[in-house]
């Protein structure tokens, strides 16, 4: 118990830092943001341009303390006023909000399966080392999480979309035929255009946990339980579920606790590639439209998303793990 | 435990050198398993690996197929990045000839639709990307070593304060950061590139050293260390950075890995410079100009072979590192004991202890 209060203070000291730090950059930076913003957005009203400089700093009469306090009352209420350029006018909240589903939908449930599938494929190919699994799949993987997200989106996208006309590459539903709806023809059209980013992200994930894992294996074999398990005539399944799966599944855990906080933002270029609507999308959007407001507000929502589950990671090793219990 | 060495090596007196030797045959084992019949005598090619332990960098490369595929990528792109003149033929930017072409013999991957000739800009390209992955991947391999094995020896408050910043930069993604940064900069160059991927990628590799060492803290060879009053340094140096060898070398391909196809991300998206010669600026431009759908697949897809293989290049490399210092990763070694031990024995034996898990006691004990 002590270890998780302890983890909550740091918790809480490092969200403080972050929103610091998201607080400093604008600030930080040659030139004033907002008024660039200003000369090239000479429509904005007195309400926007009030909000802007509190989120972007450029107040002439404030001083930065009374700024930096001004900021945090706007972060605690989630007050990051409207987007300026990619949907003028709109509330930035609500459109974070209408693009984080499709987000946490894709990614979300793409690196649940590649954990299992990982994981799985290096358990196996550190039980059965030498075989023609062990020497096919991790160095086949290894090469392709080489390879850059976009890219592999673009390959699908020229032989799946372009070449073949099989699978749709653009956006996440088909605007003209569809109203979003819980029927069949819907969710099925979701489904078609979430195959080739889904299978892009896939592709180039699942590296990492297969190595991890079968590194894991490979050491915990080693240990003298292990030995000690074979020596007892138990048979082969129960020690390696039992006893070497279990135990070397320990840092993969913790890794998939903390990649479920990059979700939200680990395959913004994936996600730019299919124009999919998701965070990622948006934050490029933004980025590439100067809407100040929406971005910090997206990277605030992807920070926190992160800081969240790597709370989440310390406290699973926590509970699973006594020896980082001791330490801690 | 004898039986787990192999069996050149119980023949050999166990002076400095020759312990050095024998270590060698086992890289020399890193052939796959079964190109060598179980029992075979050691051949005449094995003798002369070079004993000196620094060559067993070469060793491990020419004998693991990973390794030397690895090894051969780096060197293809470390010429291209030297000789880019000699080796393409036609200026890069140059918009001398007809726009769109497809191969040819004169082209050999096409025109882009300015006009400019593919596989020039291909090869001119190279030399931005190595540059980066070596000097940001550098760059942030210092900095996770240096804090995160400091921070873990330390202990106390000054591994709360450097954790503390550790888990700051971890937490706020960087590649997001790095977007909102180079948004405010409006068009990074290299030297921005290299800053911003140096200075915030370390994050990872300092927490992944630190939790390493901190598994290590409470092994009997660090004890007796200190019971011998040895100092702090020298515990840091010659007791703990061998073991961690694997682990920073892993560190350091993985940054470069990843400052490569994060330099290249940012400038697909438009975000590094647009008249960079570069994979990503090509990348940029190709997008741009529709080169998938408007019949110049290889201005899109060529850029991103050479930024796969470049990474692949890394990646494979980090074979030869692991196996070296860890021998446990290493393929199963068939030495001719008797035939009823099985597979499972035998690698269990190549894995344990006596063979080398990384512990430096057994290493030491060697010399």
């Amino acid at each position: 118990m002590r270890f998780v209060l302890r983890r909550l203070g740091f918790f809480v000291v490092t969200l403080w830092a972050a929103v610091s730090f998201n607080f400093l950059i604008p600030r930080l930076m040659p030139g004033s943001p907002v008024q660039a913003l200003l000369a090239e957005h000479p429509h904005l009203g007195p309400q926007a341009i009030k909000a802007l400089t509190v989120l972007l700093g450029g107040s002439s009469h404030q001083g930065l303390v009374a700024q930096y306090l001004q900021y945090w009352g706007h972060v605690l209420t989630f007050n990051f006023g409207v987007s300026i350029t990619t949907s003028f006018g709109t509330s930035v909240n609500k459109m974070v909000f209408d693009a984080l589903p499709w987000t946490l939908g894709l990614v979300g449930v793409t690196t649940v399966i590649a954990f299992v599938a990982g994981t799985l494929i290096g358990l196996v190919s550190a039980w059965k080392r030498g075989s023609w699994l062990d020497s096919a799949l991790p160095p086949i993987f290894v090469i392709t999480s080489a390879f850059p997200y976009f890219w592999i989106g673009l390959l699908a996208i020229y032989i799946f979309a372009i070449r073949l006309g099989v699978l749709p590459n653009h956006s996440a539903y088909n605007f003209y035929n569809d109203t979003p709806g819980f029927d069949l023809h819907y969710i099925g059209d979701v489904l078609q255009h979430a195959i080739l980013p889904a299978a892009t992200i896939l592709i180039t994930s699942i590296g990492g946990w297969i190595l991890t894992m079968r590194n894991n294996v490979v050491t915990v074999l080693a240990e003298d339980y292990v030995r000690m398990a074979r020596a007892k005539g138990l048979r082969p399944w129960r020690v390696m579920w039992q006893y070497a799966g279990r135990n070397a599944i320990l840092p993969n855990l913790t890794g998939f606790a903390m990649s479920l906080g990059f979700v939200v933002s680990g395959a913004i270029l994936v996600e730019y590639v299919f124009n999919y609507p998701g965070v990622g999308y948006m934050l490029l959007d933004a980025v590439n439209g100067h809407d100040y407001p929406l971005m910090q507000a997206l990277f605030l929502l992807i920070t926190v998303a992160v800081l969240v589950s790597v709370l989440a990671a310390d406290v699973v090793t926590a509970v699973l793990d006594p020896r980082t219990r001791e330490l801690g | 435990m004898a039986t787990d060495r192999p069996i050149d090596d119980g023949a050999e007196p166990a002076g400095r050198l020759r312990a050095a030797a024998a270590r060698v045959p086992a890289v020399a084992a890193l052939v796959e398993p079964g190109t060598r019949p179980a029992g075979a005598p050691p051949s005449p090619r094995r003798r002369r690996v070079p004993r000196r332990s620094r060559f067993k960098l070469v060793a491990a490369v020419r004998h693991n197929r990973k390794a030397t595929a690895g090894a051969l990528i780096l060197l293809f792109f470390l010429v291209l990045a030297v000789f880019p003149g000699q080796i393409a033929p036609y200026n890069p930017s140059a918009l001398a000839f007809s726009p769109g072409l497809g191969p040819s013999g004169t082209h050999w991957l096409g025109t882009t639709s300015q006009g400019q000739d593919i596989y020039s800009q291909l090869i001119w390209g190279t030399r931005q990307s190595l540059i980066i992955a070596f000097a940001a991947g550098g760059l942030a391999t210092t900095l996770s070593v240096l804090i995160g094995v400091t921070s873990a020896y330390l202990g106390g408050v000054a591994d709360g304060v450097l954790s503390l910043v550790t888990d700051v930069l971890l937490v706020i993604p960087v590649f997001p950061l790095i977007i909102v940064i180079a948004a405010y900069l409006k068009g990074a160059g290299t030297l921005d590139i290299i800053i911003v991927l140096g200075a915030l990628g370390w994050s990872y590799g300092a927490r992944q050293l630190r939790s390493q060492v901190l598994s290590l803290r409470k092994r009997e060879f660090l004890e007796a260390a200190r019971v011998r009053g040895e100092t702090s340094s020298y515990i840091i140096l010659t007791e703990i950075m061998p073991t961690l060898t694997s682990l920073i070398v892993a560190t350091f391909l993985g940054s470069a890995v990843y400052a490569v196809l994060t330099a290249a991300g940012l400038q697909f998206v438009g975000l590094g410079n647009p008249n960079a010669m570069s994979w990503g600026t090509m990348l940029y431009w190709a997008q741009n100009n529709e080169a998938l759908s408007a019949g110049m697949p290889l201005w899109a897809i060529m850029p991103g072979v050479f930024v796969a293989l470049l990474g692949a290049g890394f990646a494979l490399m980090n074979y030869a590192f692991d196996e070296i210092s860890n021998p446990a990763l290493r393929p199963v070694r068939r030495i001719g004991r008797a035939p009823f031990v099985s597979e499972s024995d035998l690698s269990l034996a190549a894995a344990s202890p006596g063979g080398g898990t990384g512990r430096p006691e057994q290493r030491s004990s060697d010399g």
